[in-house]
């Protein structure tokens, strides 16, 4: 892991940069004092921490591109951060670079509803789209669950999925073009549709590895005329996710299916008294949105599944007010574990949805045999599972054993032809699992990509892949320390 | 050791293929008029990769073909010595219907993984014009139909893909789940690239439930305001319609076609009910019916030497388009039909064999200063060599994204030997 003391700033090559900067940008926002940049050395996974060299908070696409070019001449690395919210450390800073902060760029630029698109910049929240338009009859349909806090431009760096990307697809589905300065300061439009190479979809997704978002036109999707959301318990995940099945197999696209087991109905309760079944050892949130007559017909059949399958109790939203209390419970879920645990590990694995009541048991019985207590919620309708791995900090090798735990948890999601992500992306977190789930000549292709947008990885460096690959090199095995580590220009892990 | 020769080719690619997999290149094998000197037949991705090695070795230029059906696409490659051909690299390898994902090697019949997966009441989202596509090719193209308003294209159906590089290396990108992050995503990469980057050789796709019932509800909207008019209706809907289509005859008549889609003896009432909404606000006659039109999910080009012209545009503005569309189609002496995706602004276009070349190559300059605002462009589709001389059929494209799309031909296909000059930029 990387480490860093603030002083590291006197580098030379970051003096210029500063200097540029400073040409540019107003004071207040170029940021060179220890303690304010210590503010900045961490995201949402804040076990990792790495205090950046100089922070800036441009408000213009003009001077993300001087800042860009700075660091470009100088040779010096940057990375982008919107709110911070990643939870893979996609947005972790480097000791020797710029951290480029685009909270100071929330401006929604353009709302074009003929053509059913917005232009915002990167660092709008991810809700703030959906209200500007709401009142029109139209939404941004990529919802995260931290939307209320969330950027834009980090739900294109890390192609942001959400509870409802069962039906509507992930934040690539919606975006139709971004503004990009690439790492060696170009600024280019990349249009869906547009002749050529497809490279608004290898940006989004890639991480902010590519390059630097400065506008973003998104997909205004028109609000469904109805939506039912319906919570079910189940003595078990086994009933559960049995329903899921059935629901799925019978043709029906939920626009949500959610599950959590006992432990995390536990800890939610506790959080926020959501007050979900008694004695569940699952719970199903599901929601139906469309024509109304198309969801009244297709709720009474998803109900029909639950009870099919044992559910015990079941509860229809009556009205928005219900619809958020049973959302409450799922979308605290995360930060309610912190209720009953003094630490705790997210996981991200994906696994095909028919391997669910293998996997779940496989969970159980790794989580029995090592004492480790795991919590699982998940977006069921994706195979998208969240086991949130529990431990004391304050305990010896507990956090030790919990990394066991969670390790062998990806290596089951691969082992059943799934991901090691599905919505947190890679970051700095799982690069070091990107090689249990593709061979070396697949990275090698994807870090092709990288070797096109830029050449001497200085864009969010150290992220994403295990080794970098030195562009412009025979393919071929790599022998001894890689040259772009030796010039301190990007990490192994 | 002396480098291999081109005379020992056959015997190379018979070697490592089997003799029966190899032959010489016929008259018809051609590509665009670019006549390659061998054809291979391969079933699958070992033998692509057995066939990409030796002609890595021999320094072979080289095109992939499954059912041939799109081989004229793009513009016509500059030379060709080896012709990939996969369309014996046929079967389903897993249909997992339980979780909606297939998994097909790339020279089947977008028709058989329909038959199959409609087995199990699902359906592969890309309702493709030309049914005996293979989906290597249908990938390559980028190709879809009307479904693409729900559902999108090619690229946001493909969750997996394998593809062979030119230096023969077998490569994986996505997976069989189709929430997945990890890493970056190829396959929208090699959706639309035209067999520039690699060859595909395996995909695997995400699924949809078939929907019991469809009806389709047509409106005639000739005039520009009037077209204007129904597009609005549509999407202020909240009847959710799966496709939006339009076609436009070359006498100018201009029927807007939605689709809906649900469970059985519902849908015809949502129909009659968008029916009445539609024709209230537009004061006009909307039909219900229980079968597509007869131009339904077909190209305005057929399968012969028509040209076909793709336009894509901003949804809103689309009657201004056709409008000057076809005033510059007039004025070149062109017979231009549209038709395409409406809701999300894509128009193919149709203009009949053997249109004077000169004609056709005006007409494109025309379109695309009428396709000018960002993110709109006109590409020709297919045409003979008389008008791809004459105009680019890719169009311009800005500098700053023409040298990142170099780059990325470069790091994948740094010989260019993958059907040079088939693609945007010369590539």
């Amino acid at each position: 892991m990387q480490s860093a003391s603030p002083e590291a700033v006197a580098a030379p090559q970051i003096a210029g940069v500063v200097e540029r900067c400073h040409e540019v940008l107003a004071p207040e926002c170029v940021i060179t004092d220890p303690q304010q940049r210590r503010t900045y050395e961490c995201d949402g996974l804040a076990s990792y921490k790495v205090v950046p060299a100089l922070v800036v908070l441009p408000e213009t696409t003009a001077q993300v591109r001087a800042v860009v070019t700075a660091c470009a001449d100088a040779g010096v690395p940057f990375v982008a951060r919107g709110s911070g919210t990643g939870l893979s450390g996609g947005a972790l800073p480097h000791a020797e670079g710029v951290l480029i902060v685009t909270s100071k760029m929330r401006s929604i630029l353009d709302i074009d509803l003929a053509n059913e698109r917005a232009v915002v910049q990167p660092g709008v929240i991810n809700l703030d789209v959906s209200k500007a338009v709401a009142s029109d009859g139209y939404y941004f349909a990529p919802d995260p669950s931290s939307q209320q806090v969330c950027s834009v431009g980090g739900n294109v760096a890390e192609n942001s999925g959400g509870a409802h990307c069962l039906k509507y697809g992930f934040t690539s589905n919606h975006i139709l073009a971004v503004d990009v300065v690439t790492p060696d300061g170009e600024l280019v439009e990349l249009h869906a549709g547009t002749p050529g190479y497809d490279l608004l979809g290898a940006f989004v997704g890639s991480e902010g590895t590519l390059g630097v978002v400065t506008s973003i036109t998104v997909r205004l999707l028109r609000k469904p005329e109805t939506v039912q959301t319906l919570l079910a318990g189940f003595p078990s995940t086994d009933e559960a996710g049995g329903a899921v099945s059935a629901i799925i197999s019978a043709g029906v696209t939920p626009a949500a299916i959610e599950m959590m087991d006992a432990l995390s109905i536990e800890a939610a309760e506790q959080a926020v008294q959501c007050g979900y079944p008694h004695g569940a050892g699952a719970v199903l949130v599901i929601e139906l949105d469309g024509p109304a007559t198309e969801v009244e017909h297709t709720f009474a059949e998803v109900e029909r599944h639950c009870g099919d399958h044992g559910a015990f109790e079941i509860r229809v939203a009556a009205d928005d007010h219900e619809r958020a209390m049973i959302w409450k419970g799922r979308k605290s879920a995360f930060a309610a574990v912190g209720r009953i645990s003094p630490a705790y590990i997210v996981q991200d694995g994906v696994i095909p949805r028919t391997s669910l009541p293998e996997v779940l048991s496989r969970i159980a019985r790794l989580s029995a045999d090592s004492g480790v207590r795991v919590a699982n919620v998940f977006h069921a309708g994706d195979g998208n599972l969240h086991p949130l791995v529990l431990f004391d900090d304050s305990e010896d090798g507990a956090e030790q054993r919990a990394e066991q735990v969670s390790g062998a948890i990806l290596d089951l999601c691969i082992e059943q032809g799934g991901s090691i992500t599905g919505e947190h992306g890679v970051g700095a977190d799982k690069v070091r699992y990107m090689g249990r789930m593709f061979t070396d000549e697949d990275l090698d292709t994807m870090q092709r990509v990288r070797c096109a947008f830029d050449p001497r990885g200085l864009c969010n460096p150290g992220k994403l892949f295990p080794t970098p690959r030195l562009c412009g090199e025979v393919p071929g095995p790599r022998r001894g320390v890689h040259p772009l580590t030796e010039a301190g220009l990007a990490d192994q892990f | 050791m002396a480098l291999p020769t081109k005379n020992s080719v056959p015997d190379a690619l018979g070697a490592a293929l089997g003799t029966d997999r190899v032959r010489a290149a016929a008259e018809t094998d051609s590509v665009g008029g670019a006549a390659p000197s061998w054809v291979a037949t391969v079933d699958g991705t070992e033998q692509v990769s057995a066939a990409m090695r030796v002609a890595a070795e021999h320094e072979l230029r080289v095109v992939a073909t499954g059912s041939g059906s799109k081989l004229d696409w793009g513009a016509p490659p500059r030379e060709v010595d080896l012709l990939v051909d996969l369309s014996a690299a046929d079967g389903i390898v897993e249909h997992a219907a339980g979780d909606l994902v297939v998994h097909a090697k790339a020279g089947t019949s977008l028709r058989r993984v329909q038959e199959q997966v409609a087995q199990s009441g699902q359906q592969l989202s890309i309702e493709h014009p030309l049914p005996n596509a293979t989906l290597g090719g249908i990938v390559a193209t980028g190709a879809a139909g009307p479904s693409r308003h729900l559902h999108g294209t090619v690229r946001d159906l493909l969750i997996g893909i394998t593809v062979v590089r030119p230096d023969g290396v077998v490569t994986r990108a996505g997976g069989k789940v189709v929430k997945n992050v990890a890493g970056y995503d190829l396959g929208k990469l090699y959706s639309g690239s035209y067999g520039t980057l690699g060859v595909i050789t395996e995909t695997i796709f995400r699924l949809h439930p078939l929907a019991a019932e469809r009806r389709w509800i047509s409106v005639d909207a000739d005039e520009p305001a009037m077209l204007d008019a129904v597009l609005r209706a549509f999407k202020r809907t909240q009847a959710m319609p799966t496709a939006v289509e339009l076609d436009r005859t070359l006498d100018g008549r201009t029927t807007v076609c939605a689709q809906l889609e649900g469970r059985a003896d519902a849908t015809h009432e949502r129909a009659l009910t968008l029916s009445e909404l539609v024709g209230g606000e537009t004061g006009t006659n909307v039909d219900v019916h229980d079968d597509p039109p007869a131009w339904w999910g077909h190209y305005p080009h057929g399968t012969g030497d028509d040209i076909g012209l793709r336009l894509t545009v901003r949804p809103a503005s689309i009657p201004g388009v056709i409008s000057r569309a076809s005033e510059a189609a007039q004025r070149s002496g062109v017979k231009l039909s549209l038709r395409g995706a409406a809701g999300v602004g894509v128009l193919d276009g149709g203009i009949p064999a053997g249109t004077d070349p000169d004609a056709v190559a005006e007409l494109v300059s025309a379109l695309r200063t009428v396709t000018a605002a960002p993110g709109e462009n006109t590409v020709i589709v297919r045409a003979p060599r008389a008008v791809t001389a004459t105009v680019d059929p890719w169009g311009p494209v800005p500098s700053g994204v023409l040298t990142l799309l170099k780059n990325t031909k470069a790091q994948f296909d740094p010989e260019h030997r993958l059907a040079p000059g088939r693609f945007v930029g010369g590539i």
